[in-house]
């Protein structure tokens, strides 16, 4: 392609060799990190441990309680990335099966939400979550379906966008035979749009699971000490005993798999989703 | 019969819309309204079970805020310069990696599907695991950036520079923020580019034009829609970026690194003074508002 010249062959290896270079370094450090023994992460930097021990991933789970902030990640993640789906499945159908008033404005208003800065809605929601529960006895501040609540919003928008694309690409005849066969619009949607979506849909699902599995602004604000997340509980963990370094990447390690796992499995997914929903 | 069949199937697409509608209502729209309402008041500790008590402060909090003589507004401007030095350093040369990656990429056949997997890593870490890392990189004594200076020689063995502290915190920030922003840079623009006809090169290198040529001539602008787009997610994303800062630094970031976020997090939650904090984050949306719009336009209008 181009008709490149024929050194231009080594420039492009020389220049790959060097991007996967700076991410692989951080990557590596993190890694073998995690496999010494803490008098390696005391000392001087090395590039390979002097002893290689799976001990920090043991560790882990005693030194802070890492279990308890799992599990809480797991629960609030799934809680928000189910519920995102419903949400932006119903909504998204709405968008590209029927023409209504509104429908443009609509679209446009929940992109915008997105370049909203977080900081400038945590306060007030801060405050709404507060009085709220003084009106109504619902606590949200500091409980899981507070945090469930707020970050299935933070997925909203783009899984909406993407899954219009989505459904934009199915042929609509499918599910107007459906619909002359005598299913309502909600059979339609969940017996013929949802299940040709599907890739669409487990993509969206991946992606809102990052968000909130990733999310520190709000989480720092809105847990408390039994609700903290892996978000919140790392950094504090890592700041307050940075000695322990091997285990603080054992544990970073531990976090990111299932997500980084779950990612690249599915990224083709999510750049189809990406161009798809571009293209209109 | 038919008649109510008409009537529910207009309504139906409302009724589809209607979760999403209520959440975005009341997570980011009244927030917001209230955000505005909030920095009109004098909303300090002592009104924040009972904050309708708080006393009407009209528009005190703004003046404060943009009263660059003064201590408050003093360090925001310094806050909002330093921001915005980082967002134009962290976009210009996330696009740069990014466009290079996927263009080299692009090109290569072996290996191709693998790099393309490991360059989207970073983006796919989470955060506070990424930035916890690179914190470790930049430990004084224990950390790699120092040990590859000290092996090359460029520090000697008493000099270690901090990384955290002080005048090199910048840098640090910036660096981190670009390993973790140009893979989404790189994801973008290798769809951009498998969106453009191979045919069109083609016809271009038959007319004889060398690849330089064909990307200045072909490539770019037929990216230009991707770009625009990209770039404001980009700089919406850098501007607004609080996890970074935050996960590095913990919650006292130094003055060289004060990114807008952290700076309206701390005057906010430290000093519990809701009022002032959202006075500064209604000035953030305005500015933010302003520069996206000015930007959109000014692509439209050419």
């Amino acid at each position: 392609m181009f008709g490149e010249p024929h050194w231009f062959r080594w420039v492009r290896r020389a220049g790959l060799a060097v991007f996967a270079l700076i991410v692989l370094v951080p990557l590596w450090v993190m890694i073998t990190s995690a496999l010494k023994p803490l008098r390696d992460v005391q000392a001087q930097f090395r590039w390979l441990p002097t002893e290689w021990t799976l001990s920090p991933f043991v560790d882990i789970w005693s030194t802070i309680p890492l279990g308890r902030y799992f599990v809480n990640s797991l629960v609030v993640a799934l809680g928000a990335t189910l519920l995102s789906l419903l949400v932006a499945v119903s909504a998204a159908y709405a968008i590209s099966r029927y023409r209504f008033r509104g429908r443009r404005l609509f679209s446009l208003a929940i992109l915008s939400t997105q370049m909203f800065p977080g900081i400038l809605f945590l306060l007030p929601l801060f405050l709404i979550y507060v009085n709220i529960a003084q009106t109504t006895g619902i606590v949200l501040v500091g409980t899981l379906p507070g945090l469930v609540i707020t970050y299935l919003t933070f997925s909203l928008p783009f899984s909406v966008w993407m899954l219009v694309g989505y459904f934009e690409s199915i042929p609509r005849e499918l599910d107007e035979a459906a619909l002359v066969d005598g299913t309502g619009p909600l059979g339609a949607l969940l017996r013929v749009v949802v299940p040709a979506a599907l890739p669409g849909i487990v993509a969206v699902a991946v992606y809102a699971f990052m968000t909130a599995w990733g999310e520190v602004l709000f989480a720092s604000v809105l847990t408390s000490d039994s609700t903290r997340t892996l978000a919140i509980g790392l950094p504090a963990y890592s700041t307050q005993s940075g000695v322990y370094w091997n285990q603080v990447m054992a544990a970073g390690l531990v976090v990111s798999v299932p997500v980084v796992a779950g990612f690249l499995l599915l990224q083709r997914y999510l750049v189809q989703g990406l161009t798809s929903g571009a293209v209109k | 019969m038919a008649e109510r069949g008409r009537v529910s199937g207009k309504a139906l697409p409302y009724l589809f819309l209607l979760p999403a509608l209520l959440l975005e209502l009341l997570v980011h729209v009244l927030p917001m309204l209230v955000g505005v309402g909030m920095s009109l008041l004098k909303l300090t500790q002592f009104f924040l079970r009972n904050w309708s008590a708080a006393p009407f402060a009209g528009l005190s909090n703004y003046t404060v805020a943009l009263d660059f003589n003064g201590a408050v507004g003093g360090a925001l401007l310094h806050s909002f310069a330093v921001t915005l030095a980082f967002t134009v350093l962290v976009v210009a040369g996330s696009w740069l990696l990014g466009f290079t990656a996927a263009f080299l990429v692009q090109g290569q056949r072996r290996g191709r599907g693998l790099l393309r997997t490991l360059f989207l890593v970073p983006y796919a870490l989470p955060a506070y695991a990424a930035v916890i890392t690179w914190s470790f990189l930049f430990q004084r004594d224990t950390g790699l950036v120092n040990g590859v200076l000290a092996d090359l020689h460029l520090v000697g063995a008493g000099d270690r520079p901090f990384w955290l502290l002080g005048g090199n915190s910048f840098l640090a920030v910036l660096v981190v923020a670009l390993w973790r922003t140009w893979p989404f840079a790189f994801l973008v623009l290798t769809s951009g580019m498998q969106a453009i006809p191979h045919d069109l090169y083609e016809a271009a290198a038959l007319d004889g034009a060398t690849m330089r040529q064909q990307v200045r001539r072909v490539m770019l602008p037929l990216l230009r829609p991707v770009n625009q787009v990209l770039l404001v997610v980009l700089f919406l994303w850098t501007f607004n970026d609080f996890n970074t800062p935050y996960v590095l630094f913990g919650a006292g970031a130094p003055a060289e690194a004060d990114l807008l976020s952290v700076h309206i997090y701390q005057n906010s939650f430290l000093t519990w003074n809701f009022g002032l904090g959202s006075a500064m984050s209604v000035l953030l949306l305005v500015f933010l508002s302003l520069a996206t719009g000015l930007y959109l336009r000014s692509r439209r209008v050419r």
